[in-house]
């Protein structure tokens, strides 16, 4: 099989203070100036961050190749380089075909539109012409199942007509390589195989996949071959099962904390968000019991008041189906309080004697003034049958509540 | 095909074949901000006439009845809206444009695509808003039985600067603004502030002669008059400052381009 992809010592570097101290042109102004007179030291923007150090790997056409590793590993930014979106800090990549990535579902869909007016524009974004997009239009819009809704502007839609709107673009993509990262995991379960089975029919069809993903159950079903990354560096190339395995040993593979690497500089930044037990005995636990009660704790700071700002949790179990989504203006009806500048912390409790044993995923948002985007699945956590309610031999429960019994 | 992907060195070069490429994206792009605009406001299309329509009031009433500033020999009406109208575009192009990349943040930072398509795309709103009021300043010369000049030829290419120029800043805010956020608060001020330094109220020729080679440094002067000119016939171009309004237009765009290449490298690591 012909290569398709080669990368060679690709690394990325960031400059972790760089961005923050010329944030102000006022400032970048008065630096310019006393410049002269100033000795060039070592200021407190030269921590250097290696995102990504030494990757080589060469991924042959036709093969499906999961990216898996915990956060902060460089999944992001691998992907990002692939894509184009940033370029490396050295090193060289080598594609021989047409790439298409899939960072996010639905990109450039404006509310104010109507889905076909979207599907033109969100195709034209991926890179499809007008007559590319024009051939598959009955085909996508049978896929989405929204052809009672063609007309009507997205910001009418439901979550789930959206998500299928504009996963059904996407799905309708031809590349040679499809760099896709997490995008499987929307929308319901039924929506979710549909999905599935394209990603299959394109393996099938001898194009080029690159998923990222945290739900080993998608990873090994999809991939031939998985890329293991660590701390920036590959740790392991292999087949799919061998990798895997190899991966889950390592520990359990929790990232029970998320912080984003470097500051976004917008009206709403998150320092982390992080789940702890909520009366937790030691801080270092790595299993949730099943009957204590999980706090997400979100830190952040708002620089500017966010009038209609709300945080949102979805939680997802590993099969990528979304339990509950919970947001911070829900039971308020339709109130919201503003969010008014300065570092806050929120947090949001999952009781316990809810959820299963099993492992889960969050997702949340990140407010911004006009618009929110997504961090998908960067918290991964598992709840243990210590203390369960609900003995695991019923696979079919996804929930296990502890509910009121009594006479009536 | 193939494509290589590495670390950029020196000076990037505009791909103006991936450019072409991406063309039908631009289109789009332009589009739906002007679908939007026109959607998200009722009175859509009569906003762009309404606000100019009010300035030229209140311009012809301040700065014609009361100032008793020289009109040139045309109504003061149309003397200012002939000027509002490539300032309206200016305004509205050059607010749009610096806002681009940064207004476009999740686009930047979940796709490729040539970062340029952003700012050119987002021009198309002030190009829409003054087909309309063009529109209206025919009417507007009507009403008052002023006859297009015989210069009218020359129009377009005054309409051109106005473009180059409206882009060069663009480009050199809407990179500068994903940098130095307090951009945003130099953006208002540049178009409040040029409105008055500008000759949209007033006439330029009440400049006095000496300073007027350093007010047309201003290439909105040259665009200013020219419109005037070629539409209304007043008096003859001063061509040193015509020239000059050229010369700043072109070195803004090159040099605009360039900040902007050099810069879209690291918009998805800032935004």
């Amino acid at each position: 099989m012909a290569e398709i992809i080669v990368a060679q010592g690709v690394g990325k570097m960031y400059r972790l203070g760089e961005a923050l101290a010329y944030r102000v042109l006022r400032e970048r102004i008065a630096e310019l100036i006393a410049a002269p007179f100033r000795r060039r030291g070592n200021g407190p923007g030269d921590e250097i961050l290696w995102a990504l150090k030494d990757v080589d790997f060469t991924i042959n056409e036709s093969e499906v190749i999961g990216l898996i590793g915990k956060n902060g590993a460089g999944k992001s930014t691998l992907l990002k380089i692939l894509s184009r979106i940033t370029e490396p800090t050295e090193g060289r990549i080598d594609l021989y075909g047409k790439a298409s990535s899939l960072l996010e579902v639905g990109i450039g869909f404006h509310p104010e539109l109507s889905g076909r007016e979207n599907i033109y524009l969100n195709g034209a974004i991926l890179g499809m012409s007008r007559q590319e997009i024009r051939g598959k239009f009955d085909e996508l819009v049978e896929f989405a199942e929204i052809s009672r809704f063609l007309d009507t502007p997205v910001k009418r839609y439901s979550s789930g007509m959206y998500v299928r709107l504009a996963f059904a673009v996407a799905a309708h993509l031809e590349p040679d390589i499809l760099i896709v990262d997490e995008v499987l995991a929307v929308g319901d379960a039924a929506f979710q195989r549909k999905c599935l089975g394209k990603m299959r029919s394109m393996r099938s069809q001898g194009r080029t996949v690159i998923l990222v993903s945290h739900t080993m159950p998608t990873i090994s079903s999809l991939c031939q071959k998985v890329i293991w990354l660590d701390g920036g560096r590959v740790r392991a190339i292999g087949p799919t099962a061998a990798i895997i395995s190899q991966y889950l040993n390592e520990g359990v593979q929790n990232d029970l904390v998320w912080s984003p690497r470097h500051s976004s500089h917008r009206e709403f930044e998150y320092h982390s968000v992080s789940v702890v037990a909520a009366n937790a005995r030691d801080d270092n636990q790595d299993f949730f019991p099943a009957d204590a009660a999980i706090d997400v704790i979100y830190d952040f700071t708002v620089t500017e008041t966010l009038p209609a700002a709300r945080l949102f949790l979805q939680l997802r179990n590993e099969l990528g189906e979304t339990l509950f989504v919970s947001s911070s203006a829900d039971g308020r009806g339709g109130r919201i309080t503003p969010m008014t500048p300065g570092r806050r912390k929120m947090g949001c409790r999952i009781p316990g004697n809810f959820l299963a044993p099993g492992r889960y995923s969050i997702t949340v948002n990140h407010p911004f003034g006009t618009y929110d985007t997504i961090h998908e699945n960067i918290i991964t956590f598992t709840v243990n049958e210590q203390n369960s309610t609900v003995p695991r031999e019923n696979p079919e429960a996804k929930l296990a509540p502890l509910l009121e019994w009594r006479d009536v | 095909m193939h494509k290589v992907i590495k670390p950029p060195r020196g000076l990037t070069n505009v791909d103006f074949a991936e450019m072409w490429e991406y063309r039908e994206l631009l289109g789009f792009l332009a589009w739906r901000d002007v679908v939007v605009r026109y959607k998200q406001t009722a009175a859509g299309i009569l906003w762009a006439f309404i606000r100019p329509f009010i300035t030229m009031v209140i311009f012809t009433v301040v700065f014609g009845r009361i100032a008793k500033l020289p009109a040139e020999g045309v109504p003061y009406a149309v003397l200012t809206f002939t000027a509002l109208l490539p300032w309206q575009f200016f305004a509205t192009a050059f607010g749009e444009t610096a806002n681009s990349v940064l207004g476009n943040g999740h686009m930047i930072s979940k796709i490729y695509f040539p970062r340029l398509i952003l700012p050119l795309a987002s021009m198309a709103v002030g190009a829409a808003d003054s087909v309309v009021s063009f529109l209206f300043l025919f009417g507007i010369m009507a009403y008052y039985r002023v006859m297009p000049s015989p210069h009218i030829w020359a129009l377009p290419l005054f309409a051109l600067l106005c473009t180059v120029f409206t882009i060069g800043l663009g480009l050199w805010f809407a990179a500068l603004y994903v940098k130095y956020r307090d951009v945003r608060h130099l953006i208002p001020f540049i178009t409040q502030f040029g409105l008055y330094l500008s000759p949209v109220a007033f006439s330029s020729t009440i400049v006095p002669a000496r300073w007027r080679f350093l007010y047309s440094l201003n290439p909105m002067v040259a665009v200013i008059d020219g419109m005037r000119w070629s539409l209304l016939g007043t008096a003859s171009l001063y061509a040193p400052g015509v020239a000059a309004g050229c010369v700043v237009s072109v070195v803004l765009l090159v040099t605009g381009v360039i900040y902007f290449k050099q810069t879209e490298r690291i918009f998805a690591d800032l935004i």
